[in-house]
């Protein structure tokens, strides 16, 4: 039996997923409703500075057939009375002991203010305080947000008011609208902060209106940019993860991250886990489905931790990290190919087409006579699914052409139909970094390399 | 023009069996089409319909420029959406057909069609005009096409057709359930204002001959369809209904189509099938479907043999109608014997051989047959050589006769005749045609 429990810097829950600092966190009825189905913990919705609101908060990005493949808002840090807010946040840690209760603050950037807050979310009873130094609307514009978060001084400053007074732990949440996302992780270890998370909302507009060209969504006659957030942010809060992760000085410090940014299921959170994530947050999924989805994010996962031998969340916990380098450090004499599996092709031709227009045009289609045939080459008067099926060339890869681009792997629609498959390459293992220093005038001369290839027998068509 | 009197149609039961695909329904299905390169689904179209693309421009909610797509390479994709056999053209080609489902392209195509005839049709870039004159001798799926590709190609096209509505076979022979008359006379009306001089109520041999044309026009196309249903030669055959004109009249005036209570339909194609369907759901209480061969030969497509079925008609196989019995003009039964399957006859099928003394009547008020057509009557009329009856063309569509074309029904001596190839054809000939008069400048 796995055990998903987790003990995030001193905040314990029985599993690792909490809500995020959003919308469905945002009342003392939501977040209980949350824990009845099974949520591990929630990031209340940020309280702090009072604020007004607008309509027509929230736009999204639908795709192919699936919609909200990401979210934006332009929604503030709530709304609610701060005392409302306190009130319930008591009550729902009262009702709920073995749960994490985190509350998220952003108030006006001055020492007494941050003093006040976070004695007053103390006196709940809370398991821990989220800074929010990433909100990258609205806030920002009064110097909050992101605008301390985009500048790892103020991080580091602000974040040292709040431990002048922290009794419980503080979660430092950054933003990624930020070139380097290490500087302002480096400020938060700086200033003592008890662990990070990441990432809040990327800076976005979300379309433009072809009916009335109006920004979407449309609030009273203007838009603008909103926090970015759903299954579309994943690989960019996966690098951002892993970069601070593999940082000397963050990574180093062993200081835990909460990992979020377009966890949808299971799979995503066990790679967040993966890359060293050690509690996960969830929103634009939960605002998709509702509170439910927290089932199968803790079945998956436990049934792939079992599958895979995992006993614990500390177990997972950034296994894959060490993989993650430098274009410098890879294998340039590591080789794949693609292989199409002919059984289990449909020939929809999608990887011929993607090969042959965009990559290295080494898939060819072949007629059942072993010739190679070019597309579109039947009469016109030919007709009828035998004749098509009959007749349909098939898609094979020149191998010996073939230089692993993997796009073929990417376009095809049938699951294992093209496998990457390793192939040696004959040449010993070596990086562009070992070249550059051993040879560094083939990195630097045309002319080098020339003879360096020819020497490696590397042939580029 | 005939009145058309809808409101039976309407609430019969043969108004369109299948629903229109609301934005959502088609949104998702057009985003479950892969966009194949090279697609078999395009392959298998008759007309070569670039699938694909015309799938995604609904996708991208460009439905004018799917439209235009369907439209560029058959004229009469409104008609074809609904009454091609897509099971074995473009929906039994698709690649998703193997482990998942076809995408529905025939309703995606109506989808688009659809709203092109409502909100307005794509334009056509018309060449200029060539000077040329083509005649083209009826107006059905074949002889709309030819008339609108010379069209578009900038000649002046005069269409002769002997009923009182063009559209051939999708006007008068398709069963209002797969296809309202509405939309065979909107794709007329579409045409003709490509310029398009339709003359109805003119027929070739009767109301002008071939050495007329040729004096008038530069190049003549042939889309005469076939004859009427074949004679059976059964004593009380003037007892039988003609299964086209039923389904003639179910379209056009089913107020005064008299349906039997008790109806045998002889025949197990196609029509045969339509026949059925109209008897059955326009009130028979039993309907049935009397076959000489086995269901192995029957010519009726798999989809419409299983929507035959569920409609709750029964199916008579191996068994050959020898004589209608009337009493006062009323028919009272029809006497059949039971056949067996011989030797393999000119069509390659088991010939059925009667089996002696297994004479049986079938209690039946009402008789109609649906047992094919009969060839093309103008074929010898005109002197043209023939094919197993057919008009016979060459590659380019051209009769024994210069610069006589012709396609459609007409020219099927092989494959199943259908709209999607008589659209084809239409459109191949027109390439030959224009050749033809570009050539001899």
């Amino acid at each position: 039996m796995v055990d998903l429990s987790i003990n995030f810097a001193g905040i314990r829950s029985p599993n690792p997923f909490w809500l995020a600092s959003a919308p469905p966190s945002n009342s003392g009825l939501q977040v209980h409703r949350a824990f009845e189905a099974g949520w591990g913990g929630a990031v209340w919705k940020t309280i702090g500075a009072p604020v007004l609101n607008v309509s027509n908060r929230y736009g999204a990005w639908h795709f192919g057939g699936q919609k909200m493949l990401a979210i934006n808002n332009v929604e503030l840090i709530s709304d609610r009375p701060l005392e409302v807010n306190l009130r319930e946040i008591r009550e729902v840690k009262r009702a709920w002991p073995d749960r994490a209760v985190i509350v998220s603050a952003m108030v006006e950037s001055k020492p007494e203010t941050w003093h006040d807050i976070i004695r007053r979310i103390q006196d709940t009873g809370a398991d821990g305080i989220e800074l929010n130094y990433g909100c990258p609307h609205g806030m920002s514009e009064r110097g909050m947000g992101s605008a301390v978060g985009q500048v790892p001084e103020y991080c580091e400053q602000i974040t040292r008011w709040v431990m002048e007074v922290a009794k419980i732990p503080v979660i430092v949440k950054l933003t990624p609208n930020i070139s380097d996302i290490v500087m302002p992780a480096r400020a938060a270890v700086a200033a003592g902060a008890s662990a990070i998370s990441l990432i809040n909302t990327l800076n976005s507009i979300i379309g433009v209106d072809l009916d009335t060209l109006e920004i979407t969504p449309n609030i009273g006659g203007k838009g603008g940019h909103g926090g970015y957030a759903g299954p579309a942010v994943k690989p960019i809060a996966l690098n951002m993860l892993a970069a601070v992760g593999r940082d000397p000085v963050v990574g180093g410090s062993k200081m835990p991250i909460s990992g979020m940014g377009g966890i949808s299921d299971w799979r995503d959170a066990a790679q967040f886990l993966l890359l060293g994530a050690s509690s996960l947050q969830v929103c634009t999924a939960v605002m998709h489905y509702g509170f439910r989805i927290v089932e199968d994010l803790c079945d998956g996962l436990s049934n792939w931790m079992d599958e895979k031998g995992f006993a614990r969340i500390p177990d997972v916990v950034g296994q894959s990290l060490h993989r993650v380098s430098d274009f410098s450090n890879f294998d340039l004499s590591f080789r794949a190919i693609a292989r199409i599996d002919q059984k289990k092709c449909i020939r929809c031709n999608l990887c011929y087409v993607a090969c042959n227009d965009t990559a290295h045009q080494c898939i060819d289609l072949i007629a059942k006579d072993g010739t190679v045939v070019r597309p579109y080459s039947y009469d016109v008067r030919a007709s009828g699914k035998e004749d098509a099926i009959r007749t349909r060339p098939s898609v094979q890869v020149r191998e010996e052409d073939c230089v692993g681009c993997r796009l073929c792997y990417n376009v095809c629609p049938v699951e294992e139909c093209i496998q990457m498959i390793e192939e040696p390459s004959g040449r010993p293992p070596t990086t562009w970094r070992e070249i550059s220093d051993s040879q560094r005038e083939v990195t630097e001369n045309w002319e080098k390399m020339k003879q360096y290839r020819a020497k490696m027998g590397i042939h580029i068509h | 023009m005939a009145e058309i009197s809808h409101d039976l149609a309407d609430t019969n039961g043969l108004s369109e069996l299948l629903p229109p695909l609301t934005g959502n329904e088609a949104g998702l299905e057009a985003a479950r089409c892969l966009m194949c390169y090279d697609a078999p689904c395009t392959h298998a179209c008759p007309t070569h319909i670039d699938i694909p693309k015309f799938i995604k421009k609904i996708s991208s909610h460009n439905l004018r420029g799917s439209a235009r797509t369907i439209l560029e390479s058959n004229l009469l994709g409104a008609t074809c959406a609904r009454v091609c056999p897509v099971q074995e053209l473009c929906e039994g080609a698709c690649v998703l057909g193997a482990d998942h489902k076809p995408i529905a392209i025939g309703r995606l195509q109506r989808y688009a069609m659809d709203f092109a005839y409502a909100q307005g049709l794509p334009s056509f870039q018309l060449a200029k005009a060539t000077g040329k004159k083509v005649a083209v001798i009826g107006a059905g799926p074949a002889g709309l096409s030819c008339s609108g590709e010379l069209a578009k190609r900038g000649h002046s096209v005069t269409l002769f057709e002997k009923r009182d509505l063009a559209g051939g076979l999708s006007t008068y022979g398709i069963i209002g359930l797969r296809e309202p008359i509405d939309v065979a006379l909107a794709e007329v009306a579409m045409l003709s204002k490509l310029g398009i001089k339709i003359e109805t109520r003119k027929e070739l041999g009767t109301d002008f001959n071939l050495p007329d044309l040729h004096a008038k026009f530069d190049a003549v196309f042939l889309s005469v369809g076939l004859g009427a249903t074949t004679t059976l030669g059964i004593p009380g055959e003037e007892q039988i209904l003609d299964g086209l004109g039923y389904i003639e009249e179910s379209k056009l005036d089913a107020h005064n189509l008299v349906i039997g209570g008790n109806v045998a339909v002889i025949g197990a194609g196609n029509t045969a099938i339509d026949c059925a369907t109209i008897a059955k759901r326009l009130g028979a209480s039993q309907v049935t479907m009397v076959y000489r061969r086995s269901e192995k030969e029957m010519t009726a497509y798999a989809h419409e043999y299983d929507f035959i079925k569920r409609e709750g008609v029964r199916l008579l196989f191996l068994t050959q109608p020898v004589r209608v019995h009337a009493e006062n003009g009323t028919v009272k039964s029809l006497e059949c014997l039971r056949m067996s399957l011989g030797v393999l006859d000119a069509s390659g099928r088991p010939s059925p051989q009667p089996v002696p003394g297994s004479n049986f009547l079938l209690p039946v008020d009402q008789i109609v047959k649906a047992t094919g057509q009969e060839k093309p009557r103008l074929a010898s009329l005109l002197k043209l050589k023939t094919d197993k009856g057919f008009i016979q063309v060459s590659e380019e569509f051209e009769t024994s006769s210069p610069g006589v074309y012709a396609g459609g029904d007409c020219i099927r001596a092989h494959g199943a005749a259908s709209t999607v190839m008589a659209v084809q054809d239409g459109k191949l000939a027109a390439r030959s045609i224009h050749e033809r008069l570009v050539a001899h400048g």
